[in-house]
């Protein structure tokens, strides 16, 4: 559970933003990395990003990821799509203010 | 495999071959534990360098009484108990989260801190109570979302903290001298919130080298050539090969949110007893999130199952088939210790990548076998 996995920022909304997890889309908070923009390469880290990277090392990384954890990697690294989202997440997110 | 990973493993293998006795390095964390395995590298390091997983994986470092007080909370009339999802099937003397869920009680599985919270908002006749686990790679994410419940006044939230600070912890074993170590690899994603700094103590005051690298098999590989490199030079330095990720000072924004919201306290460990300063507390003006002083709960003692060998596996003393239940009764459909209960624990890592195919209790003897084949 220690892992972080790259996603490039697609939105920013306050301190929320829109990350694309190889084509998984995942809403994150980016309160620890205040200074990112859309198009910025992250880290993420349960549901928070920590760090930025560039994108030469981000795709190296999904290399690397894709080949250990196969097609089925978003579920083995747990990454919820807004579009798959489960019902929790998207239960908390209808509900927040 | 592709030319760079081979060149590495050649000037790996040069290196160790100039070796005068085995090395031993330890990494912390479930990160490099699994990718370790899960890339193959394992069976493709010399061997005469020895890697081992110390107590890397929060779930495994998790104490009892902690899993104790999780299950005691989730019973509480008007509970709803949250947490990342490894932690449910983690055993405590009274079962596990995911037992006390069958039986009733209201549990979920969350992916990010801040869901906690909005599952608070959401149910406003209940409380949420937190278990919050992790090191520090986590860590920021439940100090954000408790300021963040503090700032929006929600208050039928609370937290069970049991996170952890890995280098104290390194600082302990080292203290002990239980295990006999060369030096650390060093976690990519811990280090990108404290910084490669955080480790000049284990460098300076205990003569380690010290490596940071990320979980890729070519940045553990060149991680562990580094070590070896060190030992051969009688170095102790500290080295930071993920710059491309970790800074220095790590990650600023992080570690002021944390300080604002946690001090460093004494905390238990699993198997490893109290350390000093290992673990995270609230400050106190944030002591009403506290679920224990909110439920008013005592904490228990620890009563590990005194024949899995847990504690022993993460400070790295012995290998998880040197335990007599590995694979006999424990198994990750039945784990009775949590190192066999997440995904990242070493003897769960263990018993899915390095099980022998068959017979395992006669070839469990010769754990080694495989790597020396692979290395000649
Ligand atoms: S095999 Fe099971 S019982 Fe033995 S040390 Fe590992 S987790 Fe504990």
């Amino acid at each position: 559970m220690c892992l972080a996995v790259p996603g490039r920022i697609l939105k920013c909304d306050a301190d929320d933003a829109l990350v694309d997890l190889q084509g998984n889309r995942v809403r994150i908070s980016r309160v620890l990395t205040p200074d990112t923009r859309p198009g910025d390469w992250v880290l993420v880290h349960a549901g928070f990003s920590i760090a930025t990277v560039d994108e030469a090392e981000a795709l190296e990384t999904w290399d690397y990821l894709r080949q250990a954890y196969g097609p089925d990697f978003a579920t083995e690294l747990e990454i919820e799509s807004e579009d798959t989202g489960n019902s929790e997440a998207s239960l908390a997110k209808g509900l927040s203010p | 495999m592709t030319a760079r990973l081979d060149n590495l493993f050649r000037e790996l293998r040069e290196a160790a071959g100039q070796l005068l006795r085995p090395a031993q390095y330890m990494e912390v964390c479930g990160t490099h534990t699994v990718s370790f395995y899960r890339s193959g590298l394992r069976d493709l390091v010399p061997g005469n360098i020895r890697l081992i997983s110390g107590p890397g994986c929060p779930v495994c470092v998790t104490a009892q009484r902690h899993i104790d007080a999780a299950i005691a909370l989730s019973r509480e009339p008007g509970v709803i108990l949250v947490t990342y999802g490894d932690m449910l099937r983690v055993p405590g003397k009274l079962g596990s989260l995911e037992a006390t869920r069958a039986a009733g009680a209201q549990v979920r599985v969350i992916t990010s801190a801040r869901t906690a919270l909005e599952i608070a908002v959401a149910n406003p006749e209940a409380t949420v109570v937190f278990l919050a686990v992790g090191f520090e790679t986590t860590a920021p994410a439940t100090a954000a979302t408790l300021l963040e419940a503090d700032r929006r006044n929600i208050d039928n939230f609370a937290v069970l903290m049991c996170h952890k600070l890995v280098v104290p912890a390194m600082l302990t074993l080292l203290r002990n001298k239980d295990t006999a170590l060369d030096g650390f690899l060093c976690p990519g994603h811990v280090s990108v919130i404290i910084g490669s700094s955080a480790y000049r103590p284990v460098v300076e005051q205990y003569a380690k080298p010290c490596v940071v690298a990320g979980f890729e098999p070519e940045q553990m590989l060149r991680g562990i050539l580094q070590l070896v490199r060190q030992s051969l030079a009688g170095e102790a330095r500290l080295e930071n090969i993920y710059q491309a990720v970790v800074r220095s000072d790590g990650n600023p924004t992080a570690q002021r949110l944390m300080a604002e919201a946690f001090v460093a306290e004494t905390t238990p460990w699993r198997a490893l007893g109290e350390m000093p300063a290992s673990g995270l507390g609230l400050a106190p003006r944030f002591a009403h999130f506290d679920a224990v002083r909110r439920f008013g709960l005592t904490m228990g003692e620890d009563e590990d199952d005194p024949a899995c060998r847990c504690g022993e596996v993460i400070q790295g003393k012995v290998q998880p088939v040197e335990c007599p239940l590995f694979g006999r009764g424990c198994t990750p459909i039945t784990p009775i210790g949590p190192c066999m209960v997440s995904s990242e624990g070493t003897c769960a890592a263990w018993y899915k990548y390095n099980r022998p195919a068959k017979d395992l209790p006669q070839r469990a003897e010769r754990p080694h076998a495989s790597v020396t084949e692979a290395v000649t």
